[in-house]
């Protein structure tokens, strides 16, 4: 209850410089271990950026051949796998019958359904950390996201390794001994007549933006703690 | 290829010594490459489009005989397409498959060839808008709707009350109407009299056409006309904008050896037709109720499939019954082409037996009329005095003047058929400033907008009847020939000589950036409305309705489905609807069956074509994709069994289960 209280007044207050320096030693203490507004601000920034990822892809993966001059391409978002024109998808699951692998349908992939809910949840941590203020509460949302985006991109690799070797070669027409079809992760990859180019896409670096932020607000949380014990 | 590089060798030198005495040395090598005299010493370098590089215009020629629309790029010369228009063609299934062959219906029933004349762009305020392409055919007369999102024939429209469709279809400055007017006079209605009752019995019309809306192309109305040779026309455009000049010949009524016998008077005449006046005169109740049946035939957008409807009766308007309608103005010698320079101040004619250019004004024109300076009337129709309209004559321009094109910087261009060259004048002082051979024989000649408010005066395109030593000799039969040649200095400079499709009458031209952006690249199955379509793999089937059989059929790389069908029976009619499911660029597909008397199709994506098959005897009959679509393009083929009706069959059409699956219509555990 007190505690409370004293957020509430701190959250009003002025930055925590100030009242770190304010002559009063309960404030002092209460500080300890508190963002300030900048850092608040930078954490609330960071949060709903990552709501941007409901609309802009995460990934592109560009095919070009000799006869698919203007290229045929992918963008991956939390939600779903799109063509980069209106027939892409199509398209590329129609040639990709002749080498025997797997159609790509969003709806049979799980994490393109529960991926959002977990960018969610990020963005609805993201905010209580704002509002609660504490470094911790900050390192564990920075620490989520990073288990969050490594553990997306090892899906993401497994889903690709997937496709790329999981080939049904009894009725694939193309049969090519040893050759795998898996597009990089990042990256340039010849697959027979298709050059394979894999690349972050707008939505990727706004998460990265986002976690950029957040540990700039961990710094400079960090930063005033330190400015004030050398106060003190 | 050598030579270019032993060339850029010895510039490369040129340039490294240009200080040096060896910059003296470099000049005769320059000076060599242009020894071609009238050909422009860079004419290699202007004319070559890189590959993979596009072309600066999008040109249209008539086929001429050939009775259809070749598309070239300028100014490399490089054919695209031939679109069909008036004239079966089998590389297509154009008036062959059951979707296009109402196309060439008419009066006369299937007319499956025309002699196809002049491509007229359609304009928005004077200017070449790119919306679609008109031509017509002479020989049953008929103007065309090319629509140029798609560059195929999406409308014909038959003229009725008329022979000989050669002024045609030149348009007015905003697309109202295109026009279509009589070579040959003939009795109208027609008739059985003697050949030699001309005078007495035959006509010749003037027909507008109401051209603004696709799909909707009709007969506006009909001007009775005294039975003159109408030879070519073009419509006036700002101030005399609301007229249309029509040249004529024969106005001596001959019907026999016209050559000698047309070719008496001293003058024939442009007949000036205020249309706007036609609009009053009928809205007034002049216009008389006329018979005359035509066909219309049109591309429902939709379904891709044409129609036909055969309309009968005209508006006919003669000029008697409605003053200041139609005027005659005097020219010189069996005038050819009439031509308006880009203000619509001078009447340009191409008097091909005279010796000089007449150039009428349309000022003096209309001040004549108010005058009333008229030498006679004929048929009600006034003859203005020569002297009161003529603005200028170009004296000596050559032999056997027909066309003119204009540059929009106040130059006209002139062909000379007789003389084979082309000549450049000036609007205003008449002056001759320039003259190029073309090989050989030139009819028209072609700016791109030359015709219009805005031409784009660049390049000039000759079309020649005949190249005779020009090409390598192939046989009594050549080509006819296209040159190219620049205009954008004060001397004519020839680029390139390109051999053409049939004989190229006429011809338009834009900027590509007009065209190039709405050009489709293939239909959405979504919006493939035909009712025999069939948008997913299992979707196929066979169905009998008495003798009739109807197989439906996806196209998709590389295999047909259904791609085994049987129960079909010798007697039975066989209608293969079949449909190009891809949705991507370019990707097309082919049909054709063994043993029928049509010509296969081509599918572009996202299509249906019908192909009517009259088995003609039991077996097994193979079908195939003729269009080298894929990898497996060998392997995208199918059969026919064609059983005796004594054998009872089940009809029956496979679907493969992986067709099935790859619709959704059958799941397995590895899929979804």
């Amino acid at each position: 209850m007190q505690q409370a209280e004293a957020r509430s007044t701190y959250l009003e207050g002025p930055s925590a410089a100030v009242l770190a320096s304010s002559p009063s030693g309960t404030v002092k203490v209460r500080g300890q271990g508190r963002m300030p507004i900048l850092a608040r601000a930078l954490m609330a920034l960071a949060s709903l950026a990552l709501v941007g990822l409901f609309f802009v892809p995460l990934w592109r993966v560009q095919l070009v051949a000799p006869q698919y001059p203007e290229g045929l391409g992918m963008r991956i978002s939390i939600s779903t796998v799109r063509g980069a024109s209106v027939n892409d998808l199509a398209n590329i699951n129609g040639l990709n019958h002749y080498i025997g692998m797997k159609r790509i349908t969003p709806s049979a992939i799980p994490e393109l359904q529960y991926m959002p809910w977990i960018v969610g949840a990020l963005i609805v941590f993201g905010l209580l950390a704002t509002l609660m203020g504490r470094r911790k509460i900050l390192i564990a949302w920075l620490a989520t996201f990073l288990v969050v985006g490594v553990a997306g991109l090892i899906d993401f690799w497994r889903w690709e390794y997937d496709y790329g070797h999981n080939i049904d070669f009894q009725h694939a027409i193309i049969k090519i001994p040893g050759m795998n079809y898996q597009p990089p992760l990042m990256g340039v990859k010849q697959l027979l007549n298709f050059t394979a180019v894999s690349w972050p896409d707008i939505g990727a670096w706004v998460a990265l933006g986002a976690f950029g932020l957040a540990a700039i607000a961990l710094l400079v949380t960090r930063r005033t703690l330190r400015a004030n014990a050398s106060l003190a | 290829m050598q030579a270019a590089t032993i060339r850029r060798f010895s510039l490369g030198i040129c340039a490294a010594g240009a200080l040096g005495f060896l910059a003296s040395a470099c000049a005769p090598s320059g000076k060599s490459s242009s020894s071609g005299g009238l050909l422009a010493g860079n004419a290699a370098e202007r004319t070559y489009v890189p590959p993979g590089s596009y072309d600066e215009y999008y040109a249209f020629l008539s086929g001429g005989f050939s009775g259809q629309v070749t598309v070239y790029g300028l100014p490399s010369g490089r054919l695209f397409k031939q679109i069909p228009v008036f004239s079966q063609f089998p590389q297509t299934g154009y008036g062959y498959d059951e979707d296009s062959k109402a196309m060439l219906n008419t009066t006369f029933g299937f007319v499956p060839w025309d002699d196809a004349h002049h491509t007229e762009m359609s304009l928005t305020n004077g200017v070449p808008d790119g919306r679609w392409l008109f031509i017509n055919g002479n020989n049953t007369p008929r103007i065309a709707r090319i629509d140029l999102k798609r560059f195929e024939t999406t409308e014909i429209l038959q003229i009725p009350n008329a022979a000989g469709g050669h002024a045609s279809p030149f348009a007015t400055p905003d697309t109202k109407y295109v026009v279509s007017a009589t070579r040959f006079s003939v009795p109208i209605p027609q008739k059985d009299v003697p050949i030699n009752s001309y005078k007495q019995n035959f006509k010749g019309t003037i027909t507008f056409v109401t051209a603004d809306k696709p799909g909707k192309m009709d007969v506006a109305f009909q001007i009775m006309m005294p039975g003159f040779d109408y030879d070519l026309g073009h419509a006036g455009k700002g101030p005399s904008d609301g007229w249309f000049f029509f040249t004529t010949y024969n106005s001596e009524e001959a019907n026999t050896k016209l050559e000698v016998n047309a070719s008496q008077a001293d003058k024939d005449y442009i007949a000036a037709i205020n249309y706007k006046r036609a609009e009053e005169c009928i809205a007034a109740g002049k216009g008389k109720k006329f018979g005359g049946s035509y066909v219309h035939n049109y591309v429902d957008p939709a379904t891709r499939i044409a129609t036909s409807e055969t309309k009968t009766g005209v508006t006919m308007l003669y000029p008697a019954d409605c003053d200041g309608l139609a005027y005659y103005l005097p020219t010189p010698k069996s005038p050819h082409g009439v031509d308006i320079d880009p203000s619509g101040e001078y009447i340009v004619a191409g008097g091909k037996l005279a010796t000089v250019i007449p150039v009428h004004s349309y000022s003096r024109m209309i001040k004549a009329i108010a005058d009333k300076q008229f030498e006679k009337t004929i048929d009600g129709i006034p003859v203005i005095r020569y002297d009161a309209v003529i603005a200028g004559e170009v004296k000596n321009p050559g032999l056997g003047p027909l066309h003119t094109e204009f540059d929009g910087k106040g130059n006209a261009y002139t062909s000379m058929f007789i003389s084979s060259e082309v000549v450049k004048w000036r609007l205003g002082t008449w002056q001759v400033l320039d003259r190029i051979p073309v090989y050989y024989s030139v009819g028209h000649v072609m700016i791109p907008g030359g015709d219009s408010q805005h031409p784009w005066g660049k390049y000039l395109l000759a079309l020649d009847k005949i190249t005779k030593d020009r090409y390598l000799p192939t046989g009594p039969e050549g080509s006819r020939a296209a040159q190219l040649i620049d205009i954008s200095g004060d001397k004519m400079k020839m680029l390139l000589d390109f051999p053409t499709v049939g004989e190229p009458h006429y011809a338009q031209a834009v900027p590509a950036s007009l065209l190039r952006p709405g050009s489709i690249k293939f239909e959405k199955l979504t919006d493939n409305k035909n009712p025999n379509v069939t948008t997913s793999e299992a979707a196929g089937g066979i169905t009998r309705k008495g003798k009739r059989v109807d197989v439906k059929m996806i196209a998709i790389r590389s295999h047909f489905a259904p791609d085994n069908l049987e129960g079909i029976e010798l007697g039975d009619t066989v209608y293969f609807h079949v449909t190009n499911i891809e949705q991507d660029w370019d990707i097309a597909h082919g049909f054709a069956v063994f043993g029928a008397n049509t010509s296969g199709v081509t599918l572009p994506p996202g299509e249906t074509r019908t192909v009517k098959w009259v088995p003609q005897s039991i077996g097994i009959f193979p079908f195939y994709c003729t269009d080298f679509c894929s990898a497996l393009h060998q392997e995208m083929q199918g059969y026919v069994r064609v059983s005796s009706p004594a054998m009872h069959v089940p009809l029956s059409a496979n679907v493969s289960k992986s067709a099935q699956i790859r619709d959704g219509k059958v799941s397995t555990g590895g899929e979804k």
